[in-house]
């Protein structure tokens, strides 16, 4: 048996699959994973999320730390509220994790980290904000829910009261503050609107009931992990590891290499993979044929050699299968994925496949 | 519960079998099958005219999950792969023991068989693997 959220017993009463998923029991899916990918592309569902490690970082010097922990620069944060998605890396500049930080005050971060490394991701974070003199606080008292889809926003603000509502629905994209006790984001990992809750666990399930009382759907990791794909957005742990760097993971948007006096950790490593040019890149896959692409597969680059698919599904929204794979630098406009032995033909194609609910234009030729 | 018909029978890796009146058999997989593999969107069906050997993968069916192999219970030749679930897979979540059939074979006569189980059987493992 698994680590389990304060959700565990509701997900059971929901009829949900529970699956292993980084240590923890977690709902894979409660009846169709294809109707609630649905649901919250058109209208919207609820997430349990709350085995995403929720840290928060204290001190005078924590933005100087922060800028030599992650690959993006906080420096980018102006307005209390405001988020950032970042890569932590390595001295190699292999990424430990991908994460989300939140600037709240002056002398206060809180930073949002995967389940599976979240063990690993505190005792580096810990490591390293000793010579900064930050605290360092877990905050395993909340839970968290992502309320995703077009109406996702408009159902939560239902549960807060008239004020909180109206701040709550003024929230820009990637902007989260605490309300009524909550801390409310409008961020996602499904490529659609929404908001993305802390709050107190014991809160949690009689929330996660109002909201299936507005129509709000039940989703599981399963429609989680289609939708993110569609979105064009990596996992960690299939799309980049501790031994691949950011440039080779489609995550260069992510590091700030400048101003070049900022030296955070994996810099140097990252500057020498920059000066040579990465041998591979992450790409997206479409699928011409039948049939439905997987992470681990053999990609078939003509005249180039081989590369490797990340993470494949089949995308409920356009019917067809797509992949994110690491491929050769100089890979063209079409491949070949090895499937069960049998090579089909592919599109290069350039993340994201959906968004906001439409397939993104270039796929519709 | 997932449903297990008395008139067929079944497979330890979740096949059923439906013998025809003509002695060919039907093939196909079982509720409790379909519910753990999850909405599927690909399946891969046998020609007409293959030879199939007991034991040996003879089709693939595809969830959005995951991808599993079906076993061929007998060695026998393909009459048909059924042509509807190339473009309705999902055919095989709404009624597995009908319009979801995978293929029909003509077992050869006196040939192998994988241990085939009767519907209590069935029920039994299924209940042991958690149904």
């Amino acid at each position: 048996m698994g680590r389990q959220t304060p959700l565990f017993q509701l997900h059971r009463e929901l009829g949900a699959r529970i699956v292993d998923f980084g240590g923890w029991d977690m709902p894979v899916q409660y009846s169709s994973q294809i109707g609630e990918h649905h649901a919250v592309r058109r209208a919207a569902g609820v997430f349990d999320v709350s085995h995403m490690c929720v840290i928060d970082l204290k001190g005078a010097r924590v933005r100087p730390f922060l800028r030599t922990l992650l690959a993006n620069d906080v420096d980018k944060l102006v307005r209390p509220g405001k988020a950032l998605y970042s890569c932590m890396l390595n001295e190699s500049g292999g990424v430990l994790d991908d994460l989300i930080v939140y600037f709240l005050s002056d002398s206060g971060f809180r930073v949002v980290v995967n389940a599976g490394t979240r063990d690993k991701d505190l005792a580096w974070i810990r490591r390293h904000a000793r010579e900064f003199d930050v605290g360092v606080l877990e905050r395993t008292e909340l839970a968290m829910l992502a309320i995703q889809g077009p109406e996702g926003r408009a159902k939560t603000a239902k549960l807060l009261s008239r004020v909180g509502a109206a701040t709550a629905l003024e929230l820009d994209t990637f902007v989260g503050r605490e309300i009524d006790g909550w801390f409310v984001a409008r961020t996602g990992y499904t490529g659609e609107d929404g908001f993305e809750v802390m709050l107190p666990a014991s809160d949690a399930e009689r929330v996660w009931r109002e909201l299936n009382s507005l129509g709000v759907a039940s989703c599981g990791l399963g429609a989680r992990d289609t939708l993110r794909l569609e979105a064009g957005m990596n996992l960690y742990g299939n799309d980049m590891t501790e031994t691949t760097h950011p440039f080779e993971s489609g995550l260069s948007w992510t590091v700030a290499m400048d101003p070049s006096e900022r030296r955070f950790i994996g810099r140097e490593a990252l500057e020498a993979v920059k000066a040579q040019g990465s041998p591979r890149k992450l790409v997206g896959l479409l699928l011409e044929e039948r049939g439905v692409l997987r992470g681990h597969q053999r990609v078939v680059v003509p005249g180039l050699g081989e590369g490797v698919t990340t993470s494949g599904t089949f995308s409920p929204t356009l019917e067809r299968s797509i992949a994110f794979a690491r491929v050769p630098a100089a890979t063209g406009q079409q491949v070949q994925v090895d499937i069960r032995g049998k090579l089909l033909n592919a599109r290069v194609v350039k993340p994201p496949f959906v968004r906001f609910g439409q397939a993104v234009a270039p796929l519709l030729q | 519960m997932s449903k297990v018909p008395a008139d067929l029978k079944y497979t330890k890796t979740h096949e059923w079998l439906r013998t025809l009146p003509d002695g060919s058999i039907e093939i196909g997989i079982t509720d409790h099958a379909q519910h753990a593999l999850g909405d599927l969107v690909f399946v891969e069906v046998p020609e007409a005219g293959r030879a199939l050997k007991a034991g040996e993968p003879c089709a693939v069916v595809e969830s959005v999950k995951a991808a599993s192999d079906v076993y061929a219970p007998v060695t026998g030749e393909v009459l048909a792969g059924n042509p509807k679930l190339a473009s309705e897979p999902e055919t095989i979540n709404t009624d597995s023991y009908g319009e979801g059939w995978l293929m029909r074979v003509r077992p050869t006569a006196g040939g192998p068989k994988t241990e085939l189980l009767s519907p209590a059987e069935y029920t039994k493992l299924q209940q042991e693997e958690g149904d």
